[in-house]
């Protein structure tokens, strides 16, 4: 029966929707992961200096609300240190959503080059003039004695401060998470799939009662995400539930937005809040 | 009936989710935003070159040249109205972005002339500018990809099927991107010559290394 040959090519595509989704919230390869507020690649640090930069970093987190990190890599090659700051930055996404009040110092040990990058809402307190002395005045010096965590300490310290200056919104009491479409709009769609269904169901019958609802959720949940993948899972939920019972539905949910959940809170609290970065910032060599 | 009835509604929502009408506009609004930004930037350049040129001015031998150079540059850039129609009149975006690559190249040349000059190198004021001009460069460039990549979305759903379809009965264009500033350099073979000694502007580091 073609109903259900339908059926099946819908699922099909909702299960490979599903599949693209979860590949593509994997991080692009090369750059590295935010793990805290330190990234030390090359071990330069000890533990006790990167558990003191760490705390201090916290603490303005909490204090502030602004959000700075360091990253100590061997090398940025093939690119520059500029370009590759940015796309750290833009992968992290340091700063308070909305607020931009992200910093990313970042030193190449190789290369012999390091980089304040600076979120949109700090492009005030942290110009790039402020950003090149800091660069040239706090941190060059005790790198060319080799003093690399003297440096990065004397750099972030300086950087704080040029913060404190700053009027920002006061630090909230938790981050608030980036809007994943399937999570904001899955309460409308769920209660859409259990009324129609529940009604197209007793009219049309079982099967056809299904696929009705399923067309009429998924065009729904097209003019509400307008992604397609959100629209086909959309239909093919509502298609399973009008077929097999709501009970289905609310366990699938559950899955679903704890799936939607790991995504971003997999490495131990931290992360970035949702910032925007512009190419702000200096850069220097020593 | 029944069933050519729900066929119709299955097929009605395929055709609206795959015709891509929202996806054209977000698209094209993200174009006009990054195109914003672009003109933000550049115009954040422009208006640094005053204080520059009164900087530098105050060093008194400082090469006229190269000054008048920067000024000229800067008047012509600044000239043309970056509207956002601009983006989709390709002429006028080569114009634009040709006038903004001389103003570019005219600020290089002044950096490097500087380098001959200690007392200016050592004044802060001129340091500071120095840092904002190297600020702004990368602001441009990280603005100028950030709209290519819009563009480039934006040009891939207006010619991909099926959403060509709806882009042609809405009148959504192919709209024209940035091309890479020194095209003509870059396509000409270099020249190498051992008569004379490197002008200031070459890099001594390579040929010692």
């Amino acid at each position: 029966m073609s109903i259900w040959r339908a059926f099946g090519c819908l699922l099909g595509a909702a299960l490979a929707a599903l599949a693209w989704m979860l590949a593509g919230a994997a991080p692009p390869a090369g750059l590295p992961v935010l793990t805290g507020h330190v990234v030390d690649e090359t071990a330069t640090l000890t533990l006790s200096q990167a558990q003191a930069l760490e705390q201090t970093l916290a603490q303005f987190e909490a204090g502030k609300g602004s959000q700075l990190a360091v990253l100590i890599v061997r090398s940025t090659a093939p690119e520059d240190i500029a370009a590759y700051a940015l796309r750290v930055a833009e992968l992290w996404k340091l700063g308070r959503r909305k607020v931009d009040d992200g910093a990313i110092l970042v030193v190449a040990l190789d290369d012999r080059a390091v980089r304040i990058e600076v979120g949109y809402g700090l492009e005030g307190a942290l110009n790039d003039a402020v950003c090149k002395r800091i660069i040239e005045e706090m941190v060059l010096p005790r790198f060319r004695q080799q003093d690399v965590a003297g440096g990065i300490t004397a750099g972030l310290a300086q950087m704080m401060r040029s913060i404190d200056g700053e009027a920002l919104p006061a630090p909230a009491g938790r981050h608030e998470e980036p809007g994943d479409e399937l999570k904001v709009f899955s309460p409308v769609l769920i209660i859409a799939a259990l009324a129609l269904g529940a009604v197209l169901r007793t009219v049309l019958g079982q099967g056809r009662g299904a696929v009705a609802t399923s067309g009429l959720v998924g065009l729904l949940a097209w003019f509400m995400a307008g992604t397609v993948w959100v629209t086909l899972l959309a239909a093919a939920m509502a298609l399973v539930v009008t077929l097999v019972g709501p009970g289905v539905l609310l366990r699938s949910a559950g899955v679903l937005s704890s799936a939607g959940g790991s995504r971003g809170s997999s490495n131990g609290g931290f992360r970035g809040g949702g910032g925007g970065f512009g190419g702000g910032g200096a850069s220097g060599k020593w | 009936m029944r069933a050519v009835f729900l066929a119709l509604i299955a097929a009605f929502a395929l055709v609206l989710g795959g015709c891509g009408y929202n996806t054209l506009q977000s698209n094209d609004e993200q174009v006009k935003a990054a195109w914003s930004e672009v003109i933000n930037q550049y115009q954040r350049r422009a208006d640094l070159v005053p204080n520059l040129v009164s900087t530098v001015k105050g060093e008194a031998q400082f090469e006229q040249d190269t000054l008048t150079k920067v000024i000229e540059a800067r008047s012509r850039a600044t000239a043309i109205q970056a509207t956002p129609e601009l983006v989709n009149d390709a002429q006028a975006l080569q114009r634009f972005q040709q006038a903004q690559g001389e103003l570019g190249s005219a600020l290089s040349r002044l950096m490097v002339v500087a380098e001959n000059y200690p007392n200016l190198k050592a004044n802060q004021g001129f340091r500071d500018l120095q840092a904002q001009l190297e600020g702004t460069e990368n602001r441009v460039a990280v603005a100028r990809n950030r709209y290519i990549r819009s563009v480039q979305e934006y040009n891939v759903t207006v010619r991909s099927f099926p959403t060509n379809l709806t882009a042609m009965a809405f009148a959504f264009k192919e709209k024209p991107n940035f091309t890479v500033e020194n095209e003509r350099e870059i396509s000409r073979p270099p020249t190498v010559s051992f008569d004379k000694p490197v002008a200031s502007g070459g890099p001594p580091a390579a040929a010692s290394r």
